[in-house]
């Protein structure tokens, strides 16, 4: 999967959770869940669950915490598809 | 300090909207149908009454966001009656609003979204507990539909659930009633909510008080007052009226469907032949008579009552009960119905919807009529006139009203409506 793909793949995923529309659309890896896209911090978790599903990975509690970024997540997804 | 409604919402079996449910009362129209799920797991009663909402109804009252993993119909239903009736008072609703710290709400419920908890069970016993989400604890903790209606709302008064079984709803209008009386709030959205489905109606099913005889008839199983009455009903739904200083009213030239008299909330302590689940019939009548004083009105003024009335073997004896609270009965008894042979006992959220029926009765100077009682109980036949019993839509004045609600744990409530 390309950096890209990937990208698209996570901006779909938040898409319900979003409170910004303008960060939205200019979502980059850059983008921060909380302070850019205005996600609730109590949807966080179901971001994480949706991004569990999406790619059939499971995410525990200490990568949880640090998933707070479009850059972050796309780490923990690449980690925890390469110990697949 | 004078306390008046200036809007109504109801989301109900044989009506979602104050239109459509002003229509079905007065046409005598059944919300009650039989449900395959119900007969599917075993249920002795498979009928039940249940509001119909298509998904784009859901949508014009809740955002996809707070659509996502939901599943609690009681907070549904609350929601949409709350919001409606906000909006039948002249508010408008906008997520950026201001701030309001003169307005608040009660809005009662007996559970809070069971079909939520039982998917939340399933997944703890598949050691699943972090696959929960966030939206478990908002849909399960009673007082889930009076937050979400704050939310919506803006309300920064009070924001609560009460609850006390079958009559929530009608504590719920006196609890902010006295809120506004004592000058704590301008303005209280009060109402009750019920879920419906199997999960909220076995526990009675088991207990044997639904009716199991209508199963090939569902329209004629609520059967209140009648020598063929059977159990109740289930239904579910929601009701919900803002309730506001007759000052504040006046000030922003509100529309007045009625005013709120007073009323009182007492219990039979499970004393004197009360219990669990019967009433102490001399706390009913105390009650009642107690709701006449702190309205400052006698007895012989009240044109209408609603009553509790659920199509089991009680009804009798909340007849009786009547008849000596207020010293009247035969011709001289007042007007009586019960919306349950329409629409089943809607349980938390009776009291509420009941009470919107009640009060558009005034606004509208008619009586709806009772079904399903061509056979009155000759207990009842007795102690008051048959015509007294509402049959056939009635055009007639109505100047006080009386609704009763009583609930399992001995509890019992009465407000006293009047046209403004």
């Amino acid at each position: 999967m390309t950096k890209e793909e990937l990208i698209a793949k996570l901006k779909t995923i938040v898409q319900p959770y979003i409170q910004n529309e303008e960060a939205f659309n200019n979502l980059s890896e850059n983008t921060d869940f909380i302070n850019d896209l205005k996600i609730n911090s109590a949807n966080l978790v179901d971001v994480i669950l949706d991004v569990e599903d999406e790619f059939d990975i499971r995410i525990e509690n200490d990568d949880m915490e640090r998933m707070v970024s479009v850059k972050a997540a796309m780490d923990i997804v690449n980690e925890k598809l390469a110990e697949k | 300090m004078r306390v008046v409604i200036t809007g109504l919402g109801v989301v109900a079996p044989n009506g979602v909207g104050i239109d459509a449910f002003t229509k079905a009362i007065k046409n005598g129209e059944s919300g009650i149908t039989f449900h395959q799920n119900l007969a599917d797991l075993n249920f002795s009663c498979c009928i039940g009454g249940i509001p119909q909402i298509s998904e784009e109804k859901k949508g014009a009252y809740l955002t996809p966001l707070q659509l996502r993993g939901f599943n609690s119909s009681g907070i549904l239903y609350g929601c949409m009656a709350g919001m409606d009736a906000w909006k039948d008072a002249g508010f408008k609703i906008d997520s950026e609003s201001d701030l309001d710290f003169d307005s608040g709400t009660v809005f009662g419920t007996g559970t809070s979204g069971v079909e939520k908890f039982r998917e939340a069970i399933y997944k703890l016993d598949d050691k699943q507990v972090k696959r929960l989400g966030s939206t478990v604890v908002v849909q399960t903790m009673a007082s889930g539909v009076s937050a979400f209606l704050g939310g919506i709302l803006g309300l920064g008064n009070q924001v609560t659930t009460n609850s006390s079984a079958c009559t929530t709803g009608t504590e719920a209008i006196l609890m902010g009633y006295e809120r506004i009386k004592n000058g704590q709030a301008k303005r209280m959205l009060v109402g009750s909510c019920s879920d419906d489905g199997p999960y909220i109606w076995g526990g009675f099913d088991a207990m044997r008080v639904m009716t199991y005889k209508h199963n090939e008839s569902p329209e004629q199983g609520s059967r209140p007052m009648s020598a063929s009455a059977s159990g109740f009903v289930p239904g579910s739904g929601a009701g919900a009226l803002v309730l506001e200083s007759l000052e504040t009213a006046l000030e922003r030239n509100a529309t007045i469907y009625a005013e709120v008299l007073g009323g009182n909330i007492n219990s039979g302590g499970q004393r004197n032949g009360g219990t669990m689940t019967a009433p102490n019939a001399k706390a009913v009548q105390r009650c009642i008579k107690d709701a006449i004083k702190n309205a400052g009105i006698t007895a012989k003024e009240i044109d209408v009552i609603n009553g509790h009335l659920t199509a089991t073997s009680k009804d009798g004896l909340e007849i009786e009960n009547w008849t000596k609270a207020l010293d009247r009965k035969g011709g001289d008894f007042p007007y009586i119905n019960s919306l349950k042979s329409m629409v089943g006992h809607c349980l938390s959220a009776a009291g509420s919807i009941e009470s919107v029926a009640t009060v558009l009765q005034i606004k509208e100077q008619f009586v709806f009529p009772n079904i399903n009682c061509d056979d009155l109980h000759p207990d009842i036949s007795q102690l008051i006139s048959e015509e007294k019993i509402v049959k056939k839509l009635l055009k007639t004045e109505v100047n006080i009203a009386a609704k009763a609600s009583f609930g399992f744990g001995d509890v019992n409530g009465c407000v006293i409506f009047k046209k403004y």
